[in-house]
C-alpha cells in the first residue's frame, strides 16, 4: 500500500505549504471574535463593521499600513499579542493599570460610561446593598469583572461571568440574569434592538472607581513596540483633528451621547 | 411560521452577499482542512509512536508511554488551550535564541500541529493495538526473507495492520473533527465560531433569539453532513482494505 | 512560576472540583438509564421506536459536544422566557442556572455514545439463552430482566472505566455556560490574576490524577467482581 504513505506525505506537504504563506507585511489588528455590535461585528458579506473598525481604517491610513481584522477569542487576546499572532489590539479593550504590566496602551480613543442594565421594572436603585441576592452578568476578563467581584459580590450578589457580551445580554433577556453590568455604549446599543427593549432597561451609571475602570479605551501593543506606539499615537491625534472621529459616530446613532472621543 | 420570516431564513441563508451562506460555507470548510490536517499529523506521529513504542530503546519506550498516558488523561480543551499558548510563546523564545525575530507564526499551522499532537498520543495507541494484531507469522516470514526494517514496515506491517485499524481511526476522525470545533475557544473562526458570530449579528439585526437557535442548529447539521460523509468514507476504505480477506464469522 | 493565587483560590479549586465530580456522577447516571431502551430499541424494538433511537445515536456521535452544549443553553435555553408564565413557576431556578443544562448535555451525549454501546452488548447476548428462556414460556419482561438485560450488562461493564474517563474529559466544556467547574474556575483565576500557565497546568495535572484514580477504582471492582464466562 505505497498508495498510503506516499499520499499522506504528500498531502500534508502541501496542505501545510499552502497554509503557511507568505510572511506578511500587513498589520494583524486583534478584534473580539465574539461579535461586540455596534463596534464590531461581521455583515453577511463577511466583512467586519462597526464603529471601532471604521477607526480601525481611519487609523491604518493615517499610519500607511495595510491593516487585517484578525478575530480572536477576547480571553486569549493578550496572550496573542504576546505570542506575535496578532499586532495590535483594537477592540475596545480599556486601558488600565493592571493590563499595563503585560502590554502597552495607545492614548484613549473612546471613553464611555459604565452602565448596569436590567429587568424592566422600573427599579432603578443600583446600590450594592439593593443588589444583595441577586444575579449580575458581566464579560469574562473585562474591568466590569473587576468591578463587580469588587463591589457587588462582597455585598452578596451571585456573579456570572460569559466569554462575550453578548451572551450576558442573552442570558438577561432569558431572565437568568438580574442585571448586566457593561460599558454604556455597548449596552444602549443592545437595549434599542428589538430583543433588548422590550424585555430591559438602563438602571443607571455606577459609581467611577478610576483604578478599575480605568481611562477610557486605547490599543493595545507590544511593550517592546515603541516605535509603533508613538506613531499609533500620533495617527489618533491625526484623526481626531481631522474631525474623522464625529464623522464615524455620526454613522451610529445609536451611539451619540453615550461616548466620548479625543 | 409566517412567511416573511421565511423567506428572510432563507435571505439570510442565501450565498453572497447578502447572506450567511457563503461564510458558513467557508467555515465548513475550514473545519474540514484543519480536521483533516491535523488528523495526518497525528497519524504520523502515531505511525512513529507505535513502532517507538514496539522496537524502540527503554528510554523511548519510557517517553512514548509518558505522551500517551499524558496526553490521554488531560481532557482534549485543557490541552488544546495549554499547547497553543505555551507552544506559541516557546517556539517564540526558542526562535529568539538562535536570532531569528519578527517571524509570525501562522495561527492556523499552530491549530493544526497542537490539534495533531493531542490525536497523536490517541493514534499512537491505535495503531499499535492494529499491528500487535498482525498475525507473527508474516512478520517472521518477512525477517526470514531477510527484508531489511523499513521495507518490512512499507510492505508488510502497515498494509496489514490497516484493515484492524480501520474502527479505531475511524473514530479518531470523528474526534478530530469534533476537537476542531474546541479550537474556538483560543478563538479561531471554524465552523462553530463562524455560526456563532453569524447568529449573533443577525439576532442583533433581527431582533429575534430564534436566529441564533437556527445558526446552531445549521452548524450541528453540517456536522452531521461531515461525520455522516467520513463514516461512508471508512466503511468504503475498510472494504477494499479486507478485499481478499475471510469475512468474519 | 509564580504560584502566589494557590492558597488564596483554593477553597474555589476545591468547589470547582466537586462541581465536577457531581456533574460527571449524574451525567453518567442519568446517561446510562437513557441508553438502555435506546440500546433495546434498537436491538429488539420495531421500527418506529429503533429508527428515533438510531437517529439520536447518528446525531449525537456526529455532532461536537460543545454545539450540543451550546445549542441547549444559548439555543433552546433563551426561548423559555418567551412561554409566559414560566417565570413564576417552580421549573424557574431550574432552567436558570447552567448547571442544570451542563448536567442534561452531557447525560445526552452519553447516552447517545453508550446506547451504540448498548446496542451492540444486547446483540451480543448469545440466541441460544433467550431462545432457551422463550422456550420455558418465560413472560417477555421476565426474559428482559433476567436474562438479556444482565448479560449484556456483564459485556459492558470492562469498558466502563474508559467511558467514565473519556466523559470526566468531557466537562471541562461546561465552564463555557457559567459554571464553576474546575476549568471554569480556572478562568476565573486567569482573569483575576493574568496568569495563564500556572493555573493550566494545576488543572491539567488534577485531571489526570482523577483519571488515574477512576482507572484505580475501576480495576479494584473488576477484581472483585469474579469474572465468571
Amino acid at each position: 500500500m505505497k498508495f498510503n504513505r506516499r499520499f499522506v506525505f504528500a498531502a500534508a506537504a502541501v496542505a501545510l505549504m499552502a497554509s503557511g504563506g507568505p510572511a506578511m507585511a500587513d498589520l494583524k489588528i486583534g478584534v473580539d471574535a465574539g461579535p461586540y455590535p455596534p463596534f464590531a461585528s461581521p455583515d453577511p458579506s463577511g466583512k467586519w463593521v462597526g464603529w471601532e473598525i471604521e477607526f480601525m481604517d481611519a487609523l491604518c491610513a493615517e499610519l500607511k499600513e495595510k491593516c487585517e481584522v484578525t478575530p480572536t477569542a477576547w480571553e486569549g487576546i493578550i496572550p496573542a499579542l504576546n505570542g506575535k499572532q496578532i499586532d495590535m489590539i483594537v477592540a475596545s479593550m480599556t486601558i488600565t493599570n493592571e493590563r499595563k504590566k503585560s502590554i502597552n496602551f495607545s492614548n484613549f480613543y473612546y471613553d464611555t460610561p459604565t452602565a448596569l442594565i436590567g429587568n424592566k421594572d422600573g427599579d432603578k436603585d443600583i446600590t450594592p446593598a439593593h443588589l444583595s441576592g441577586k444575579t449580575v452578568g458581566v464579560q469574562a476578563s473585562t474591568v466590569h469583572q473587576k468591578y463587580v467581584d469588587k463591589y457587588f459580590a462582597p455585598a452578596g450578589a451571585t456573579i456570572k461571568t460569559y466569554q462575550t457580551q453578548d451572551e450576558a445580554n442573552q442570558d438577561l433577556a432569558a431572565g437568568r440574569l438580574d442585571y448586566a453590568q457593561a460599558d454604556a455604549a455597548a449596552l444602549d446599543a443592545f437595549l434599542k434592538t428589538d430583543q433588548g427593549s422590550s424585555c430591559c432597561e438602563m438602571k443607571g451609571m455606577v459609581p467611577e472607581d478610576a483604578e478599575i475602570l480605568g481611562g477610557g479605551v486605547g490599543v493595545g501593543l507590544r511593550q517592546e513596540d515603541t516605535a509603533l506606539l508613538e506613531r499609533v499615537n500620533a495617527a489618533i491625534a491625526a484623526v481626531a483633528a481631522a474631525g474623522t472621529f464625529k464623522g464615524i459616530t455620526g454613522k451610529y446613532p445609536d451611539l451619540n451621547g453615550v461616548i466620548i472621543t479625543p | 411560521m409566517p412567511l416573511a420570516a421565511t423567506v428572510t431564513i432563507f435571505t439570510i441563508l442565501s450565498f453572497g452577499d447578502q447572506g450567511y451562506g457563503d461564510e458558513i460555507a467557508r467555515s465548513a470548510l475550514m473545519t474540514v482542512q484543519i480536521s483533516v490536517l491535523a488528523y495526518l499529523v497525528g497519524f504520523l506521529i502515531g505511525l512513529g509512536g507505535a513502532v517507538g513504542k514496539l522496537t524502540g530503546s527503554r528510554v523511548t519506550r519510557g517517553i512514548l508511554d509518558i505522551y500517551t498516558t499524558v496526553f490521554r488523561a488531560i481532557p482534549e480543551l485543557v490541552l488544546i488551550i495549554l499547547l497553543y499558548y505555551s507552544g506559541n510563546a516557546a517556539l517564540i523564545a526558542i526562535l529568539g535564541m538562535i536570532g531569528v525575530t519578527g517571524v509570525q507564526i501562522n495561527g492556523l499551522l499552530a491549530a493544526i500541529v497542537v490539534l495533531g499532537i493531542v490525536q497523536g498520543a490517541y493514534q499512537t495507541e491505535v495503531i499499535r493495538a492494529a499491528i500487535q494484531a498482525i498475525p507473527l507469522g508474516q512478520i517472521e516470514a518477512a525477517k526470514a526473507y531477510g527484508m531489511s526494517p523499513v521495507l518490512r514496515f512499507r510492505r508488510i506491517t502497515l498494509p496489514a495492520m490497516l484493515p484492524f485499524a480501520i474502527p479505531g481511526l475511524a473514530n479518531l476522525f470523528l474526534n478530530a473533527t469534533k476537537d476542531s470545533a474546541l479550537i474556538s475557544i483560543v478563538g479561531f473562526t471554524e465552523l462553530s465560531q463562524a455560526t456563532k458570530q453569524a447568529g449573533v449579528f443577525v439576532k442583533y439585526i433581527q431582533g429575534n433569539p430564534l436566529y441564533l437557535l437556527v445558526f446552531y442548529g445549521i452548524a450541528a447539521l453540517v456536522y452531521l453532513a461531515i461525520s455522516m460523509t467520513s463514516n461512508q468514507f471508512f466503511a468504503y476504505l475498510e472494504r477494499r482494505m479486507r478485499r481478499g480477506q475471510a469475512r468474519p464469522a | 512560576m509564580d504560584w502566589s493565587w494557590f492558597p488564596v483560590y483554593f477553597p474555589q479549586l476545591i468547589s470547582g472540583l466537586w462541581i465536577t465530580l457531581v456533574i460527571l456522577v449524574l451525567s453518567m447516571f442519568f446517561g446510562f438509564i437513557l441508553a438502555v431502551p435506546i440500546g433495546l430499541a434498537q436491538a429488539a424494538g420495531p421500527w418506529w421506536l429503533a429508527w428515533p433511537a438510531r437517529a439520536f445515536c447518528t446525531f449525537i456521535r456526529g455532532t461536537p459536544l460543545l454545539v450540543q452544549i451550546w445549542f441547549l443553553y444559548y439555543g433552546l435555553g433563551v426561548l423559555f422566557p418567551m412561554i409566559p408564565g414560566l417565570r413564576q413557576s417552580f421549573m424557574w431556578p431550574i432552567l436558570r442556572e447552567g448547571f442544570y443544562y451542563a448536567v442534561l448535555a452531557l447525560s445526552l451525549s452519553y447516552a447517545g455514545y453508550e446506547g451504540e454501546v448498548m446496542r451492540g452488548a444486547f446483540l451480543a447476548v448469545p440466541k441460544g439463552e433467550l431462545e432457551a428462556a422463550r422456550a420455558f414460556g418465560m413472560p417477555r419482561f421476565t426474559l428482559l430482566r433476567r436474562i438479556w438485560f444482565p448479560r449484556a450488562v456483564r459485556t459492558v461493564l470492562p469498558t466502563l472505566a474508559g467511558e467514565t474517563v473519556t466523559q470526566l474529559k468531557a466537562t471541562p466544556l461546561v465552564s463555557t455556560i457559567t459554571v464553576m467547574d474546575l476549568m471554569g474556575v480556572r478562568g476565573k483565576i486567569n482573569q483575576d490574576t493574568l496568569r495563564v500557565y500556572e493555573p493550566l497546568l494545576l488543572v491539567a495535572f488534577i485531571y489526570m490524577c482523577m483519571t488515574f484514580v477512576i482507572v484505580w477504582i475501576f480495576n479494584r471492582i473488576e477484581r472483585m467482581v469474579p469474572q465468571k464466562r
